[in-house]
């Protein structure tokens, strides 16, 4: 068993419940080593978004343990959090992008966030909206953009800060094929240069085109194919 | 970390707030400068007042009978002998009469026509000056002057004065708990304008929030924000605070009597008026960091 520190992503019987509901997630345990890559499946209404909530840090567990780059998340103060999540880079299923800020802006936030000079926004940025095609857009704000564009934005502000875990929630569902395609082979680069990477996804295509191993949640319990 | 940022990632400029919190700042600045400048005029008179207070006396001949060529020979030589007296007293620098025409104009403004006064049988006055810090035995002195001068009697001003001079400090305190109110105000007001800021932007925070934002990256802005608001409604207000106390001096020096004539604002009195809204940019750029940081607390 790899030892804690070699891992991304532990989670030992985690439960958890929003409110007084009932369980979300029951009993998940997982263990991700650094640089995996694994699919997150499941029918609508699983719980795949609970579970990456979890691990971006947007929820504590109801019950259980939660280990993220071997620090028990139950063992660390508040002010330590942000630290960790600059360590996570997230595409959200809705994008979330900011309407009043422009495409590189939008990009450019988990590197401002961190205290990067502006110096290397203006360097980095641009290199990364080129590869994904947006390059053009570069001075539009989210509301001129198409659905798919919004998304490849959404993507560039996950990977730009180069994290070493990157959690994708539907990250293709609003481009074509070979955007989706292109895409793949952006995760696939940022994988192996070492970045983790859970990749919530309907596309049952792309699971079988790229074979990584799987992550299936159903009923809240999770298996591993 | 620094307290200042200029970059925004929130759209606060947008803001609601932006229209309203100079507009609610600027009177709350007039209102505090205002009080600010009472309170240190006030103080200033009032210990002008205590020091006059404490380094004068008058005495009082009462007119003397008879015909008025006798009377005034009669009442002269009173005087004479009582500032012999007053003189020869340890404590006392000076003693001075007043001559006739001094009391005419002194009594001018409540009488009007000056001419009236010399008709008057008026007592003979002399102004005294003693040492503030060895004031003379009033008893001895009063006991003294009464053996030389029967009927001369002795105003120390303390009596009445001092009501006076507790008025004055009651309104200057009055004043300064006028300026801690607004204060207060201000403050509930800032809190009131952040929080509504952070629940139209919760959507932006949260992205912030776990994309890694320190909750002091994102207070920051809040804090910034209202610093620039409130420092641009407190200019207007201390703007409005000019004409009205320079018209407070202008007709206070106008009243006739010596009670306020003058009526000033000392140079730290000045400073400070001046201070009022760099003050509430603070404050507001305080408690705006203060709520912000509150507020984050409750997420994860």
């Amino acid at each position: 068993m790899a030892a804690e520190t070699e891992l991304v992503v532990q989670l030992d019987n985690v439960g958890l419940r929003y409110g007084r509901g009932p369980e979300i997630l029951q009993d998940v345990s997982l263990s991700l080593p650094v640089g995996s890559f694994h699919f997150l499946t499941g029918a609508s209404g699983a719980g795949k978004s609970s579970l990456l909530r979890l691990m971006y840090l947007a929820h504590r567990p109801s019950r259980g343990r939660v280990v993220m780059f071997g620090r028990d998340i139950a063992r660390m103060r508040r002010y330590q959090l942000p630290a960790l999540r600059r360590r996570i880079g997230v595409v959200f299923q809705e994008f979330h992008l900011m309407d009043h800020l422009s495409t590189l802006d939008n990009v450019a936030l988990p590197l401002r966030v961190s205290g990067a000079s502006e110096r290397d926004v203006q360097k980095f940025v641009p290199d990364l909206l080129q590869w994904v095609g947006l390059a053009q857009q570069i001075d539009a704000r989210p509301p001129t953009l198409s659905g798919g564009q919004k998304q490849r934005v959404a993507i560039a502000r996950a990977v730009i800060g180069r994290p070493d875990l990157l959690l994708a929630d539907e990250p293709t569902g609003s481009v074509d094929d070979a955007i989706a395609v292109r895409l793949m082979h952006l995760f696939e680069e940022l994988n192996k240069l070492g970045t983790a990477i859970i990749l919530a996804t309907h596309n049952e295509a792309l699971v079988a085109r790229f074979s990584h191993p799987r992550l299936h949640l159903e009923d809240g319990h999770l298996t591993r194919t | 970390m620094a307290m200042f940022g200029g970059r925004s990632d929130l759209p606060l400029a947008g803001d609601a707030t932006s229209r309203f919190l100079p507009w609610l700042i600027a009177p709350m600045v007039f209102l505090a400068a205002v009080a600010l400048a009472v309170s240190f005029c006030l103080t200033s008179l009032v210990a002008r007042w205590d020091s006059d207070a404490s380094g004068s006396l008058t005495v009082e001949i009462p007119v003397a009978s008879g015909p008025a060529d006798q009377a005034q020979t009669t009442m002269r030589d009173e005087v004479t002998k009582a500032i012999g007296v007053i003189k020869a007293t340890s404590g006392v620098i000076a003693a001075q009469a007043l001559t006739q025409e001094k009391l005419a104009a002194l009594l001018a403004p409540w009488l009007g026509n000056p001419d009236l006064v010399k008709d008057l049988p008026l007592p003979a006055l002399i102004d005294v000056t003693v040492e503030a810090d060895a004031r003379p035995d009033l008893g001895d002195l009063q006991h003294r002057l009464t053996a030389a001068v029967p009927g001369a009697s002795i105003d120390d001003h303390r009596l009445w004065l001092a009501r006076l001079i507790d008025l004055g400090r009651t309104i200057a305190w009055t004043a300064i708990a006028i300026v801690a109110l607004v204060g207060v105000v201000a403050s509930a007001t800032v809190i009131y304008a952040t929080r509504t800021g952070m629940s139209v932007h919760a959507g932006v925070i949260e992205v912030l929030h776990l994309i890694g934002a320190t909750d002091d990256y994102i207070a920051r802005q809040f804090a910034w924000r209202a610093f620039t608001l409130a420092f641009q409604g407190g200019l207007v207000g201390l703007i409005l605070t000019g004409p009205v106390l320079l018209a407070v001096v202008f007709e206070s020096r106008r009243i006739e009597g010596g009670f306020l004539a003058d009526l000033t604002l000392p140079a730290v009195g000045w400073a400070a008026c001046a201070a009022t809204p760099l003050v509430a940019a603070l404050l507001a750029m305080l408690t705006a960091r203060i709520t912000v940081h509150g507020a984050l607390a409750r997420m994860v």
